[in-house]
């Protein structure tokens, strides 16, 4: 009897992984095909680099202090361009009602689209950075390895909220406008870690381990949190 | 009684914003009001 | 129920007018009676009597997004209309009340630090709790009526969550602001304390009425809308239809 639960409960958890892949490859067999988001998410943070470097110029000892608000910002701001259209995308088509019907778990296709906005800012992350460095001249004192650390979990706890938070926004009127709206104010401690994090590695002035524990700790609340009230805000009639 | 204008502008700065949001209230009253009047007829 | 409202308004008013002289003036004694003011602070002088509405104007504004984090989850497992009126009425009010902390607090800063703003921990983070429900209240705004509710008790709780983060982020990144008044840091004398706390009391009750009043009118708002719905579904049907999609 208890077997067959067991087998049941497998079989259930392969079904929502096998959801999860099959949302997360169409997205990404998407995105290969038109290239939209990324683009336009490059191109933008290329103009966010450009613009503040003409209009501060700074020297490489201010860039160190500087640099880890720029960065974050430009991606932050280049994010909001990706995760508006993941939803969007699927309300064409009446995609969301179909899967609202659909028994599959609401969760699955809430990580499909979390991975695949994870994915997209993190290749946005890794074309933009050499960019960043070359124009503001930085170099690490701290240990930077730890600056992979502070990407991988700034960048999930943007991207964590910033898709649940479009999921809402596509319901308002003026959606686009919408996920800043919401988006920012909740984010403002993971923006704080992650700067400081980052000046912290670049000017080697103090240790970032806090940051990074307390990033990891936002990450994991928001993740359970979002997980949790993703089901809800789906089905809001 | 203290005359200090930096205490005076913090209270009167109270108020201000408790009366701002108190007429608001009553604006969205009288609104109700003529709504209900609507209906009736 | 209803006849108390008036007399309620009449006790606040009277409450309030104590609690303000109180605060204003110094400790009078007239004819061996003690009439109890606050005496003025040693260093700050009059300037720190704005303390009296700052700080009792910042429990309110935090007791009453507590209110609203417990409606809200009350809402998400019950799914009781009354919970979401609640959550409505104590976020919009705990904003006005936020919005006095803000105001008065720089206007008490100027003279005592000699800066109007400063990225102080108390400051930036009453200052980030403002922009969080302020957020809330633009989703109430913004969203389609029949899905108000939810998507705003969601966002109540995720903005609830972020408040420790927000406070030990900003605890980190720095400190200025004096030691709380209650629990540890520096001593009160007991004459300011009776001051602060009746003022407490006085905005409580003020804030209770405006909260009655403020939740009287979204219920009746919320009837009226919907009779205005169901006289145009019976005066036209097909229109009626076209405008619920």
């Amino acid at each position: 009897m208890s077997g067959a639960a067991e087998g049941q409960k497998g079989a259930k958890q392969g079904v929502a992984r096998g959801i999860t892949r099959a949302t997360l490859l169409k997205d990404l067999r998407l995105e290969w095909r038109s290239k939209d988001a990324i683009n336009s998410m490059l191109f933008f943070s290329l103009l966010v680099v450009v613009v503040f470097s003409f209009s501060f110029d700074p020297s490489a000892e201010e860039s160190r202090q500087i640099a880890g608000g720029l960065i974050w910002v430009a991606f932050l701001f280049a994010a909001v361009v990706a995760l508006n259209q993941t939803w969007a995308r699927e309300l064409r088509n009446q995609v969301l009602d179909a899967y609202r019907v659909s028994p599959a778990p609401p969760n699955s296709l809430f990580m499909a689209k979390v991975l695949g906005n994870f994915i997209f800012v993190a290749v946005l992350e890794a074309l933009m950075t050499p960019l960043f460095i070359i124009f503001y001249r930085l170099r690490a004192i701290g240990p930077a390895w730890q600056l992979l650390l502070v990407a991988a979990f700034g960048t999930w706890a943007l991207v964590v909220n910033g898709t649940f938070f479009a999921a809402m926004s596509i319901r308002t009127r003026s959606r686009e406008i919408m996920l800043p709206l919401l988006l920012f104010p909740i984010s403002i401690p993971a923006i704080l870690a992650m700067v400081q994090a980052t000046a912290g590695i670049l000017t080697g002035e103090y240790s970032a381990r806090f940051w990074i524990v307390l990033l990891a700790t936002y990450d994991l609340v928001f993740t359970t949190g979002c997980l949790l009230l993703f089901e809800t805000v789906l089905n809001a009639e | 009684m203290s005359s200090n204008p930096y205490l005076f502008a913090a209270y009167a700065a109270t108020w201000v914003i408790h009366i701002i949001y108190l007429a608001t209230i009553r604006r969205r009253y009288a609104r109700l009001k003529r709504e209900i009047e609507e209906l009736k007829k | 129920m209803r006849r108390l409202f008036p007399i309620l308004v009449i006790f606040t008013g009277v409450l309030l007018s104590y609690a303000m002289s109180i605060a204003l003036l110094p400790v009078v004694h007239i004819g061996g009676i003690t009439l109890i003011g606050a005496p003025t602070e040693q260093t700050m002088g009059s300037v720190q009597r704005i303390f009296y509405y700052h700080v009792p104007s910042a429990w309110t504004a935090f007791i009453l997004f507590f209110i609203n984090l417990g409606a809200s989850v009350y809402y998400l497992i019950k799914r009781c209309a009354t919970a979401d009126i609640v959550a409505l009425v104590t976020a919009e009010v705990g904003v006005v009340f936020c919005t006095v902390v803000l105001v008065t607090g720089p206007i008490w800063a100027r003279p005592v630090w000699g800066i109007w703003w400063t990225w102080d921990m108390r400051l930036t983070s009453t200052l980030v709790l403002w922009l969080i429900y302020v957020s809330y209240l633009f989703l109430r705004k913004f969203s389609s009526s029949g899905q108000t509710p939810l998507l705003a008790a969601a966002l109540a709780v995720l903005g609830a969550l972020c408040v420790p983060f927000v406070y030990f982020s900003i605890w980190f990144f720095r400190t200025q602001h004096p030691q709380p008044v209650m629990g540890g840091g520096g001593s009160i004398d007991p004459r300011m304390l009776h001051v602060l706390l009746v003022n407490w009391l006085a905005f409580s009750c003020f804030a209770f009425l405006v909260c009655w009043s403020r939740f009287r009118l979204e219920k009746v708002q919320r009837e009226v809308d919907e009779a205005h719905a169901m006289r145009s579904l019976l005066d036209d049907p097909s229109a009626a239809a076209r405008s619920m999609r």
